[in-house]
């Protein structure tokens, strides 16, 4: 079936997939958003605890949405693979950190006997949503940025700047789709807290939190408007498909986005429906504002990644040394590991059906203060 | 096609890898088989409709769940270090090596990650049968992740269904399905998921032991070990049936692994095993000091378990270097002449296709495909750098071979007094189950030392050594992240014993 499939193909499809475990995990990073804000929102133990419980029951899924992120990835594009995590060692190995600290957080937190105390958990937790989802973002900054690398002819990397990828940091392109990432998951953390929560009894913590909402909607705006302007601005790296050889295109961004008239469409109607989600949790009171910032997440993750990497382009870009950049053509696996993969990546739909009916039943209800305490206390995070 | 090799940066590279791996090790096979456990106690709940039983459930999910954290935390570590530290390896064999991580994250990560969240906060949020199947769920998954990365590893050991490509100077996937079934996938799947099993069992006694010494929980403890010591038996008989696989496999495919698990230096026929010995670590290939200052014997066994034909050769380290006319084996000295010539036409190979000389292309390939399938040996530069470290691998082995066959006859013991109910008699078996759930942590450990200690110099068995298989990066960077990872895991590590310790203290919830 997929055998008939020809390499381009392909290696399109492995881009598409990747884009789009990629961008549910920008969704899913409702839970480090939500990290970032317990001390703000959780005014007392009760808050507190409330938010982390809420979102506490989902930091696995994301979790394991990053680790396939990588994996597929690996699979798919392994010289991407190499030439970042080898090259841009020290951003990754920061981020890698910031996830170790998060998982042990939630479960050993309140748990006696912890060595630390409840506070350095927390710590962590913010460490993990504040650092670490910025330096995702700065790492994607170098898709259209570039990075420091040199590949030899058999592919091994070497990395050009002794930062080795912490330089990417040092760009305001990057930094500013970092810092909009940030703002943009405090955002989802709020919604989703607005809807899985319930606050009957806690007006003021209610308020709180749909101010979180607005607040760092304003606060992620002017991120937005750096990048977005970056972006249709800024030359980039073009690929002529035929010889393989990269070049410099002035506006080519802009151009992809005008050449692939849909991926601009993806990308208007993901940033309305984030605009959609807000105005409704804070003009018209409503709770269930996360599902249209989530869908509006990941539109937006998926216009960004095929802004990257379709209409040859060159989605790992190397201001080094040109020629060494990385497009979905130099960088894939071979047409039969892409094929047998493909076959596995059937069962995605059902993974994705087995989540949402979990999910569905889990949060029926919603979370109530009282499950956290009397008996049941000791059970929770 | 790598001159100027630091090797300091390969050594904290395989250090920070073996300290990470060994880590993960910590934690992976206790989920592995407490899963198992829970959901065998939280069946019987459904089953019997016990409040007892659903409050003894409950006890141990708890200490899997503390468990888990930390097994997270060190994994994602290992799934990026492929990467960071191996990323010649990465894009070497990432062709192969990277579909099994994938299916991993696929297929069994999101089973574990979804219903671990109903298994802890479902009890009243979901029907009773739904929380049971999700207890499963998790255990299927953890288990299934284990088959996803053992095949990943067993592919290293074992290298099948691939070829290599000389225009892309990487080796590419031909066969997805011998990569999957390979004798190696399967070996070790088998062997190390029991011993996670084994271990679990070792766990659940070892707690249980202790409340019956402390006459606490004394029903609890009881109903415990008579699952886990039938689990335990079970899983031990077939871990050293497993066991006997994986050394079977290692004849066939990597016999220079076996001989050093055996510290066979001369190959004969009607070799034996070493029950016991004490290895002369300065021997080296060639010289003619003794292998052992002390060893005993049991003549001919190797030869049935390796071959399983008695009497049968086992080559020793010495026939695997300096090559045996006789049996038909090559040595290491002239495998590397053969590689240092599959190396040099590939470059030619290279070269002429970049300057567009297609004839002197061809003619190079042709050179390059007599020789390709010891390309690896080619960056090899002495025979005796084919040699894995004997000491560590024979005393690895033998710790591992002795816990293992002891442990069955403590589940015995444990079964035995369980079913004639006089558990609460035999004091004296309670320290021994305490110190084989230690044993067991050793032996597994050791098994990993054995696999992988056994194998250098190869990254990827005959094929890739781990010189060619590293970042280019300078030695301090490694080096300061192989400390900072040493830090952080062992301050996690006696936070979770702290708090495991605490929780066993505080125990399961007494239903009146
Ligand atoms: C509780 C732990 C435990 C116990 C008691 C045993 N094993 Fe084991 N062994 C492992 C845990 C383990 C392991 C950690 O699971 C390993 C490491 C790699 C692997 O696949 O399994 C392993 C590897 C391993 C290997 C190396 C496989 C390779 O080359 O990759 C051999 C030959 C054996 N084992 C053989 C045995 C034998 C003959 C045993 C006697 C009963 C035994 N093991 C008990
Ligand atoms: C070097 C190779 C390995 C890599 C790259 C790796 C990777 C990972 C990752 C990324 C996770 C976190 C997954 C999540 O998001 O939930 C994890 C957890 C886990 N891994 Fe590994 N792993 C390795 C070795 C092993 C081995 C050898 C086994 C079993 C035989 C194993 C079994 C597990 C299990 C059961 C978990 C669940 C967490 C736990 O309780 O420990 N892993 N691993
Ligand atoms: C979880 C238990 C494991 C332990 C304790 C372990 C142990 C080790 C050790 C001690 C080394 C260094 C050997 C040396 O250089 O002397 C090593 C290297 C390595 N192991 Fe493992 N390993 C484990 C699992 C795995 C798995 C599951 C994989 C692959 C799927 C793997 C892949 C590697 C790689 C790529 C290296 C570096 C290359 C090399 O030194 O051979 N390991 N491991």
């Amino acid at each position: 079936m997929f055998g008939n499939l020809d390499l381009e193909t392909l290696q399109k499809l492995w881009w598409l997939l990747a884009s789009v475990v990629g961008s549910l995990f920008l969704f899913l990073t409702f839970v480090q958003g939500g990290q970032t804000l317990i001390w703000q929102l959780g005014k007392t133990e009760r808050e507190k605890s409330l938010i982390i419980n809420s979102i506490g029951r989902k930091w696995e899924l994301t979790f394991t949405t990053l680790v396939l992120f990588g994996g597929a990835l690996f699979a798919a594009f392994p010289k991407f693979y190499a030439t970042s995590f080898g090259g841009a060692y020290w951003v990754w190995i920061a981020i890698l950190f910031t996830f170790i600290v998060q998982a042990v957080s939630f479960e050993y937190r309140k748990k006696p006997g912890n060595l630390f105390g409840p506070l350095v958990y927390e710590a962590f937790l913010f460490i993990n949503g504040a650092v670490g989802i910025l330096l995702i973002g700065t790492a994607v900054g170098t898709f259209f940025t570039g990075s420091n690398f040199v590949l030899n002819e058999y592919n091994l990397v070497s990395w050009t700047n002794p930062l080795r990828g912490l330089e990417a940091a040092n760009n305001i392109f990057n930094i500013s789709l970092g810092l909009f990432l940030v703002f943009n998951a405090r955002v989802l953390g709020a919604l989703y807290l607005l809807n899985n929560i319930d606050f009957t009894g806690m007006d003021n913590f209610k308020k709180r939190t749909r101010n979180a909402v607005l607040a760092n909607f304003i606060a992620a705006l002017p991120f937005l408007l750096v990048v977005l302007i970056g972006l249709l601005t800024m030359d980039g790296y073009g690929v002529d498909p035929a010889t393989g050889t990269i070049f410099i295109v002035p506006f080519k961004y802009l151009k992809n986005l005008i050449e692939m008239p849909m991926v601009l469409v993806i990308l208007l109607a993901g940033l309305g429906l984030v605009i959609f989600s807000v105005y409704i949790a804070w003009f018209q009171n409503k709770d269930h504002g996360i599902w249209f910032g989530g869908l509006g997440t990941v539109l937006v993750g998926l216009a960004v990644f095929f802004t990257a990497g379709y209409n040859n382009t060159a989605f790992y870009p190397s201001k080094a040394d040109i020629q060494s950049s990385l497009t979905i053509f130099n960088a894939s696996s071979s047409h039969y590991t892409l094929t047998a993969m493909t076959y596995v990546a059937l069962i995605i739909p059902v993974v994705l059906a087995y989540i949402a009916y979990v999910w569905k039943q889990m949060d029926s209800k919603k979370l109530r203060a009282e499950e956290l305490e009397g008996p049941e206390a000791q059970e929770n995070y | 096609m790598l001159e100027q090799i630091d090797l300091s940066t390969v050594n904290w590279a395989r250090a920070q890898f073996a300290l990470t791996a060994m880590y993960h090790w910590l934690f992976v096979p206790l989920t592995l088989g407490l899963t198992f456990l829970c959901a065998f106690f939280e069946t019987i709940y459904v089953k019997t409709g016990k409040e007892e039983w659903k409050e003894l459930t409950k006890f141990w999910m708890k200490l899997f769940g503390i468990n888990f954290a930390i097994g997270v935390a060190t994994g994602i570590i290992l799934e990026f270090e492929f990467g960071t530290n191996w990323a010649n390896y990465s894009w070497m064999v990432g062709d192969i090596f990277g579909a099994p991580l994938a299916i991993e994250g696929i297929v069994a990560f999101f089973l574990e990650a979804t219903f671990f969240a109903v298994m802890f906060f479902g009890w009243n949020r979901v029907s009773k049968g739904f929380h049971l199947l999700s207890t499963w769920m998790v255990a299927i998954g953890s288990n299934l992740s284990a088959l996803w990365i053992l095949v990943a590893n067993g592919w290293m050991q074992f290298p099948t269904g691939m070829a290599f490509n000389p225009d892309t100077a990487r080796f590419e996937m031909k066969n997805f399905f011998e990569v999957v079934l390979s004798p190696y996938a399967i070996s070790k799947f088998t062997h190390a998921t029991t011993s996670g099993f084994a271990l679990s069992s070792f766990f659940v006694i070892a707690v249980a032991s202790y409340y019956l010494a402390r006459q606490r929980h004394v029903l609890m403890a009881k109903r415990s070990i008579a699952v886990a010591s039938v689990f335990g038996l079970v899983a031990s008989l077939m871990l050293a049936f497993t066991g006997d696989e994986a050394a079977y496999v290692d004849a066939q495919h990597q016999p220079m692994k076996l001989a050093a698990m055996e510290g066979l230096w001369d190959g004969s026929y009607n070799a034996p095993v070493v029950a016991f010995g004490i290895v002369n670590g300065m021997k080296e290939p060639g010289d003619f000091q003794d292998p052992f200052v002390v060893e005993f014997k049991v003549p001919g066994l190797l030869s049935l378990l390796a071959n399983r034909q008695s009497g049968s050769f086992v080559p020793g380290i010495n026939d695997l270097v300096f090559g045996n006319k006789e049996q038909g084996i090559m040595g290491v000295t002239e495998m590397i002449e053969r590689g240092k010539l599959a190396v040099k036409y590939l470059d030619e190979y290279k070269k002429a296709k970049k300057q567009g000389d297609m004839s002197a292309a061809s003619s190079a390939l042709a050179q390059f495909n007599k020789y390709k399938d010891f390309l690896g040996y080619g960056h090899l530069n002495t025979p005796k750098e084919a040699v894995p470290p004997v000491s560590i691998t024979f005393y690895s082995f033998h710790i591992m071979a002795a816990v293992g066959t002891a442990m069955i006859a403590i589940f015995i013991l444990f079964l035995f007094h369980s079913i004639r109910g006089t558990l609460e008699r035999a004091t004296w078996l309670y320290p021994i189950g305490i110190i084989f759930f230690v044993l067991a942590f050793m032996a597994g450990e050791a098994g990993w030392v054995v696999a992988e200690v056994g194998r250098q110099p190869w990254a990827i068995q005959g094929l890739l050594p781990v010189s060619v298989a590293r970042t280019d990066i300078a030695p301090v960077n490694v080096k300061l992240t192989f400390f900072m990872f040493l830090v952080t895991f062992t301050l996690l590590l006696i936070a979770e014993i702290r708090i495991m310790l605490k929780q066993i203290q505080l125990g399961p919830k007494e239903v009146k």
